[in-house]
């Protein structure tokens, strides 16, 4: 219990740190912010129910008014703005990235995680980001998804970075992976 | 840690969060609800008003808040510019400009504690209904307490990258970092479990 709870706050405050630092402009040129990857790896780290409750406190962190959202935004008006939607989906994004994990037990964790990343990360967290965009930006849903088009690279990448990590994870710390120990793999 | 609190103390920092927070709410839904240009515009101009008032200082760090929306009333002009429907794509970015203002407001003259007070007293049916809120409790400041120890921790991670290698630093040094998370957060788990626990006696 105790464990668990910590967990959550901690990787709250990671998520928090990867959307902060500008250092990590993960090498590639384009100045796209590490928060999603963390929401990625929140679930699939954590799991469905951890991982979502450690990014839905984060999203409460930031509907408080604390800095933490890339950028240094925070506050109320982020649900006001045109990313709101992306934000109110984080913590769905990261729930259904560990459901994914928890439900693929016979693949290896790279894939697993990329895909999970990929369905929750992508998948889900557009869906909310193109809704919440269509309705701040007044636009159709094919317009606002049009808007939004710009960053699913960047995205994708992140989807393949959680995967690589996810199994350097699984090699290195398998006991850190609640879902991969329960599965009895073992490399 | 850094927060999004005014430099300025202003009289709205007396106010109930309570009150502030159900205004905001308030304010948003009709911004929504009316489409009128005029009543948009009358609204931008009245929040500028409330920005002016607690002085220079006050209206500079307000209006940095709102940068980042630049990108987005630049996509919005060119794109109403280019489907010819100008006075839509204005009022649009008149709404999202004052929405976004007046919950900065809100944010900028209100203290974490006290608007974690608010949530407490709204949280109130939950523990009556036999909830417990203490985790939420104790993870809050948890965050709040652990994100500056992290940021300290990758910058530590960044330096030793730099002695190290002359690559530039890239995603690898997340996996360190959030196995150094994970770490401490098994730590701090037990220290808490020494410390009595996650629950309060009377509700476990």
């Amino acid at each position: 219990m105790e464990k668990d709870l910590a967990r959550i706050a901690l990787f709250a405050a990671l998520i928090a740190i990867l959307g902060v630092i500008p250092k990590i402009a993960l090498g590639f040129g384009v100045p796209i912010t590490a928060q999603s990857l963390g929401v990625m790896l929140a679930g699939a780290v954590l799991g469905a129910r951890r991982g979502g409750l450690a990014v839905l406190l984060f999203v409460f962190a930031v509907a408080l008014g604390l800095p933490l959202l890339a950028g240094g935004r925070g506050g109320p008006g982020v649900f006001v703005g045109p990313s709101t939607g992306f934000i109110i989906g984080f913590p769905v994004a990261a729930f259904v990235t560990g459901l994914v994990v928890e439900r693929l037990r016979m693949v290896p964790p790279a894939i697993s995680a990329g895909l999970g990343a990929f369905i929750g990360g992508i998948l889900v967290m557009y869906a909310f980001g193109t809704v919440g965009m269509a309705i701040v930006l007044k636009k159709s849903l094919v317009e606002a998804a049009l808007l939004n088009t710009a960053y699913i690279p960047g995205d994708l990448l992140k989807a393949g970075l959680t995967g690589m990590l996810i199994a350097a994870v699984a090699k290195l710390r398998p006991e850190m992976l609640s879902w991969y120990r329960a599965s009895g793999q073992r490399i | 840690m850094i927060s999004l609190t005014s430099p300025v103390r202003t009289w709205a920092h007396g106010w109930p969060a309570g009150i502030k927070l159900a205004g905001l709410c308030l304010g948003t839904i009709l911004l929504f609800a009316i489409e009128d240009m005029a009543v948009q515009t009358a609204a931008i101009l009245a929040v500028l008003l409330l920005y002016c008032l607690p002085g220079r200082a006050f209206l500079r760090s307000g209006l940095k808040h709102l940068r980042v929306l630049i990108p987005f009333v630049v996509i919005l002009l060119v794109w109403h510019f280019v489907t010819d429907d100008l006075a839509l794509g204005i009022t649009v970015i008149l709404r999202m400009v004052t929405a976004v203002a007046l919950a900065n407001l809100v944010t900028m003259t209100t203290r974490l504690t006290e608007l974690m007070d608010v949530v407490r007293r709204m949280l109130a049916p939950l523990r009556r209904a036999g909830i417990s809120t203490a985790p939420l409790e104790i993870a809050m400041p948890l965050l709040i307490r652990f994100a500056p120890v992290l940021i300290e921790r990758a910058e530590l991670m960044f330096q030793s990258w730099r002695a190290r290698s002359m690559r530039r630093q890239n995603w690898r040094v997340v996996l360190p970092m959030m196995l150094l998370a994970l770490d401490d957060a098994d730590r701090v788990g037990e220290a808490l479990k020494a410390r009595g626990g996650a629950l309060p006696n009377k509700e476990r």
